[in-house]
């Protein structure tokens, strides 16, 4: 410990005085580190609880005028001043609720191939690839999404869907209306294009982590790889892989500007995937600008706490799955 | 109401500010309809003058913003401001440069300028009252054209905007029925459509939906080579978009009989007047601020009026008649301090 006369640390009584002011100095120091790190941790709740209030207080006019109307209500009519969030809310989770469908899938397939399957030397890569791919700034997703995705959409997936799956009794209603190829369905594909980065770089470093021995002793029971993955790989990490499905989710929840190209930016309530909607973001971003009117401008800010809602709502859902799931580990 | 764009723009101009004053400056917002004209006239008058014109594209809604908060020296818009609301915050407006919006539409086999109609008929077609190309209200006016047995897809713009509200006052002050439903304004509540982002997001819906119709700036229709339509206009002409039907609609406008310039030229009396013409105006304080940097405003837009024609026809602008541009300094003499 000390680099001073080693008699001198033998009794507490007779510290050397060069020692005690370093024991001073480092519970100082040690002090000043721990507050450092509090008021860090501080600033998140902070910045949240900042952020969520001047959101409110900005939409504070919209809410007194609609009051809980404006949750509910489908009109958008910036000329007779009249707004309503349901569509943006609509379009919001459905778009994402799309994208997870396709994402979470393909996303354990790459991080599972990468992990249990893949050679090694594939491994570096494609891993590679896939941080590359998360680098990608979403505007680029939006144009490839509305120069190259939407017309291929138009010309060779909307008829098949529109022949195929517009005739089923109930889920038919879904997929109606003309192939634009602009629309919820292209917009949930695209969004879920962009979140697979994310959610299967994390899945991928989370598969990484169950031990050897764990896996190799179902292998010497006999089992197959996908036994493996199913009850040896899955249960180990659970709560991480589902850490990172809303980690992708809460992106898709707030993505703006891909969404923004190929959605179609439509204010009208429109049960089918084929036809354009709206949703929160990308009604921000198209019309925060010209908001010409106090009410207007409110009710935009309203839509902004509001996805702040609705991504809460959605965490709030997944930590009480994950409390589930680890009681029922528990059991 | 402070906006995000208004921090900026207070940003911008407190660099300019702290940067040194070797040469006379002027920082203007808004519509970005004219923003390559400006940026083009601001480049030859710096190299002419040494005096630099800043002008930052935000939309003709934050330019007024920006001009009401003071953070620039001139706004500009493509919605003129009533002469209330000019006078209540002691602003004063002007037009600089006449544009003009047109219909386009991906129609198989149909060229530009083939296609024609009639503005309560473009009405109907974005109420969704006209939903079929072979509709009889269309072919009755296209004697010859082969219209397809096939739905229409409407395109308009997601984003506020001009472009928006010249075409929306056009289709309100030719049918009742659009008055009535909706309206005129930079962002209404379409009954029908798909939104596109900007006069290009437009553009390129209507380039990759077909049977669809939209509307651009005349600019955006020439540059990529889109089938716009011919319209019949309030004399009862049919007329096709270009620089000569946008100043004939500027002409014959009653600019004289407008208190602050306050009109939208839309709908204009002319015999050869493209119908949905639009003009861009430039809001300024009455009495600035800053006198000097006022001065050296009022010096750049009289240079880009009386001057910035050749600029202007390059970049598919018309500039305003001879007689409009007197008609402006007498309003400078007359209403600025």
């Amino acid at each position: 410990m000390t680099t001073g006369a080693p008699a001198a640390t033998l009794s507490l009584d007779e510290v050397d005085p060069r020692t005690s002011a370093r024991i001073a100095r480092e519970t100082r120091q040690d002090w000043i580190f721990r507050w450092l790190l509090f008021a860090a941790a501080t600033l998140v709740l902070v910045l949240l609880g900042a952020a969520a209030l001047s959101m409110l207080a900005g939409g504070r006019l919209a809410f007194q005028t609609f009051g809980w109307n404006f949750l509910w209500s489908d009109v958008w009519d910036p000329v007779g001043k009249t707004f309503g969030a349901f569509v943006p809310i609509y379009g919001t989770l459905v778009s994402s609720a799309i994208a997870m469908i396709i994402a979470i899938p393909v996303s354990f397939g790459i991080a599972l191939f990468l992990t249990e399957i893949a050679p090694t030397w594939m491994r570096g890569p494609v891993g590679a690839a896939i941080e590359l791919l998360a680098g990608i700034p979403s505007i680029i997703y939006g144009m490839w999404g509305l120069f190259s995705f939407a017309p291929f959409m138009a010309a060779n997936v909307l008829p098949w869907v529109r022949t195929h799956l517009a005739g089923i009794p109930g889920i038919g209603a879904l997929f109606q209306g003309p192939p634009l190829g602009i629309g919820m369905l292209t917009a949930g594909i695209v969004l879920g294009i962009m979140v697979i980065p994310f959610i299967s770089s994390v899945m991928r470093d989370v598969f990484r982590t169950v031990p050897a021995s764990l896996k190799e002793s179902s292998y010497a029971l006999g089992s197959t790889t996908w036994e493996v993955v199913w009850n040896v790989v899955l249960p180990y990490t659970r709560s991480a892989v589902l850490g990172g499905i809303f980690l992708g989710l809460g992106r898709a929840l707030g993505e703006t500007m891909a969404v923004t190209f190929v959605l179609g930016n439509s204010h009208q309530l429109n049960i089918s995937l084929l036809m354009p909607g709206n949703s929160i973001a990308a009604a921000i971003a198209n019309e925060f600008t010209e908001a010409d009117s106090e009410v207007y401008l409110s009710s935009l800010i309203a839509l902004a706490f509001l996805l702040f809602v609705v991504t809460f709502i959605v965490l709030a859902i997944a930590r009480l799955m994950l409390r589930n799931l680890a009681r029922k580990e528990g059991n | 109401m402070v906006r995000p764009i208004a921090f900026l723009g207070a940003a911008v101009c407190a660099l300019a500010l702290a940067a040194p004053v070797s040469a006379a400056e002027v920082t203007g917002a808004g519509s970005s309809f004219v923003y390559p004209l400006m940026s083009r006239w601001s480049a030859d008058y710096n190299a002419a003058t040494g005096t630099r014109v800043n002008y930052a594209s935000v939309g003709s809604g934050a330019g007024i913003a920006q001009i009401k908060a003071g953070t620039v020296d001139f706004g500009a818009s493509d919605k003129p401001l009533p002469s209330e609301d000019l006078a209540a915050a002691g602003l004063a407006q002007f037009p600089v440069v006449i544009g003009g919006v047109v219909p386009v539409v991906h129609l198989d086999g149909v060229s530009p300028g083939q296609l024609h109609l009639d503005g309560p008929t473009l009405a109907r077609i974005f109420l969704g009252d006209i939903t079929m190309w072979n509709d009889a209200a269309i072919t009755a006016l296209n004697p010859g054209v082969k219209l397809p047995a096939e739905a229409i897809s409407v395109v308009h713009r997601s984003d506020g905007s001009g472009t928006t509200f010249n075409f929306a006052n056009f289709l309100a002050k030719v049918s009742p029925e659009w008055k009535s439903k909706v309206g005129e304004g930079t962002s209404i509540s379409w009954p029908l459509g798909v939104g596109g982002k900007g006069n290009e997001g437009v553009a390129n819906y209507v380039k990759q939906i077909n049977n669809s119709i939209g509307y651009v700036e005349l600019e955006y229709a020439i540059k990529t080579g889109m089938t716009f339509t011919s319209m019949k206009n309030h004399a009862g002409n049919w007329v096709q978009p270009n620089l000569d039907s946008f100043a004939a609609g500027a002409a014959s406008a009653n600019w004289a009989g407008a208190k602050d310039f306050n009109l939208v030229i839309t709908d204009a009396p002319g015999a050869q007047a493209w119908p949905i013409t639009a003009s861009v105006f430039v809001i300024v304080y009455k009495q600035p601020k800053d006198a000097a940097r006022s001065k050296e405003m009022f010096t750049f837009f009289r240079w880009a009026l009386e001057k910035g024609q050749g600029q202007a026809k390059e970049l598919n602008y018309v500039s305003l008649p001879a007689e409009l541009v007197k008609q402006i300094e007498k309003y400078w003499a007359a209403e600025v301090h």
